[in-house]
């Protein structure tokens, strides 16, 4: 396929060991509805590719699916090397550790202080860690993100973008190698939209991680993507770069870059 | 449309009825979540103490009031204590803490885990390594199960001592006498199966509240659903579960 070679070739430098996810003729239906149709992605070490498409063209769906939350209906999803599909939980779970999700809705708890909800993710460490360490990591978490302030607070007292970078500060905690951001900065004012993205770049240099953001934040994607997938009708329609389809005359393309 | 309505019932009640046999795979894997267990006490026990107390000490008191003139028609007023006691303590108290409880912790519950579900909370601590099964559902079971009793065995302290100021309202009981009487009544078959009950009631409650709870769908509206139905079922559990009881004691000759 067209596209599936325009990746390899995109990434001639790196070879297969760098492969960190890899996803072949991916499907997903809800019943009727036929989500993803025989998608094909590939994401190698420090990489950040960014996934474009219309509302409800199955972007979740498709992180979701990486991370085990969603079953596919056909099709491998190998991350680090492991098909998630055919994975038991507990193998599901060592993959887990090493891979962070921003939940489009940022699913924060809400019954519980910021401090709490940044500690849940130390919880499967606790038996290694001392309460120094996990409240070192919880402050540097925070610091991040520039909320230290607001560590005693309930999330229902923050405001929809503090909300936000808590949960991206609970996504890093653990310093993932692999990151799925899903619209880390939808609603978001202009300025705090750039200092997020210029995070999930500092992050992903500092730590060397690789990331799938999914975002329609044209200023997010201009910041963060090394390359762009466009999702189409369920499935990868073209990827390449910022520049490169920036100047695309397709109007499935350049409806997005206006 | 009356065959789908039954379909969906029997397919619910296997549902429930698998939920079920998870709880107990689940509870048997290592590491209770201890923190999350007291949590769920303090919430769960401590905070609808008032409201089984107050509506308890009223049933005593009306029940009394109520039986009263029956009895000084047949001349029996001083078997007042005696027939208050055992109806409050064998069914009256255990049942109303019971539906009480159905519905300020079933609903409580079946909202709480609802929001989580559909806000994707639940999903969130399934990729941060916590098996949300065991983190909300294995603890708020075991704290009905645990709770129940102990506020139906206060509801029922509490039921009797509203019973005796009701006796008091018109006679002078004296406080000796009403206790005496009370416990000369009560025996073995009044009170433990009145309790043995309240562990299943309980078990219901929690488990049904956590079932509506983790299976909501539909947004915000499921929420709404998945607390009124948790009530719903688990107040018709209660009854049903009492029926039984009052069989099985039956049976074994207990009455
Ligand atoms: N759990 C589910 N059950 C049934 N259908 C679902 C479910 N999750 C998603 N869908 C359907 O899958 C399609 C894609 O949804 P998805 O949430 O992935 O869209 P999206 O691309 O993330 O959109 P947005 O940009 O608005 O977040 C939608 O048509 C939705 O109705
Ligand atoms: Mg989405």
């Amino acid at each position: 396929m067209n596209t599936e070679l325009s990746i390899q070739n995109d990434s001639n430098s790196s070879n297969t060991s760098d492969l960190v996810v890899c996803i072949r003729n991916l499907e997903k239906s809800f019943g009727e509805n036929h989500v993803l149709k025989n998608f094909n992605f590939k994401l190698y070490k420090g990489e950040s590719i960014v996934v474009l498409g219309k509302s409800g063209s199955g972007k979740s769906v498709l992180v979701k699916c990486i991370i085990g939350l969603l079953y596919p209906d056909a099709g491998t999803i190998q991350v680090l090397g492991k098909n998630i599909p055919d994975l038991n939980h507990d193998e599901l779970d060592r993959i887990r550790v090493k891979v962070g999700f921003l939940f489009q809705s940022n699913a924060l708890y809400d019954s519980m202080t910021v401090r709490e909800n940044l500690e849940f993710p130390l919880r499967r460490h606790w038996i290694k860690m001392d309460k120094e360490e996990v409240n070192s990591l919880v402050m540097e978490a925070l610091g991040n993100v520039g909320l230290e302030e607001t560590i005693d607070m309930m999330p229902s007292e923050l405001s929809g973008g503090m909300r936000k970078r808590i949960a991206l500060a609970r996504t890093l905690i653990l310093k993932p190698e692999i990151i799925l951001y899903d619209e880390p900065t939808t609603g978001l004012d202009p300025i705090t939209s750039t200092e997020i993205s210029n995070l999930i770049v500092d992050v992903q240099k500092k730590y060397n991680t690789s990331s799938i953001v999914i975002s329609h934040d044209m200023n997010c994607v201009k910041i963060v993507a090394n390359k762009i997938v466009m999702l189409v009708d369920g499935t990868n329609y073209i990827s390449d770069t910022y520049k490169e389809l920036q100047k695309s005359k397709d109007i499935k393309i350049s409806s997005f870059f206006k | 449309m009356a065959s789908e309505k039954f379909q969906n019932f029997i397919d619910e009640t296997g549902d429930i009825a698998r939920f079920t046999g998870r709880f107990f795979k689940e509870l048997f894997k290592p590491r209770f979540e201890f923190n999350e267990f007291f949590r769920q006490c303090f919430f769960i026990g401590y905070k609808s103490f008032p409201l089984v107390a107050i509506t308890a000490f009223i049933m005593g008191l009306v029940i009394t009031i109520q039986s009263r003139p029956t009895l000084v028609e047949f001349g029996a007023e001083s078997w007042l204590p005696r027939m208050v006691s055992v109806s409050l303590i064998r069914e009256i108290a255990p049942v109303i803490t019971a539906l009480i409880c159905a519905g300020k912790i079933g609903s409580g519950i079946g909202a709480e885990l609802g929001s989580m579900k559909v806000t994707e909370q639940i999903d969130a601590m399934e990729v941060s390594g916590t098996n949300p099964f065991k983190f909300l559902v294995v603890t708020r079971v075991i704290t009905t199960t645990l709770m129940i009793p102990i506020l139906a065995v206060l509801a029922d302290a509490i039921s009797l001592y509203g019973g005796f100021l009701g006796a008091n309202i018109h006679g002078v009981v004296s406080w000796d006498l009403f206790w005496n009487q009370v416990f000369d009544t009560l025996a073995f078959g009044d009170v433990v199966p009145s309790i043995i009950k309240t562990y299943f009631f309980g078990f219901a409650i929690g488990i049904i509240g956590c079932y509506k709870g983790f299976n909501t769908n539909k947004g915000t509206e499921g929420v709404g659903i998945a607390a009124n139905s948790a009530v719903v079922i688990s107040s018709l559990l209660v009854f049903i579960l009492d029926l039984l009881a009052v069989q099985i004691t039956d049976i074994l000759g207990l009455n």
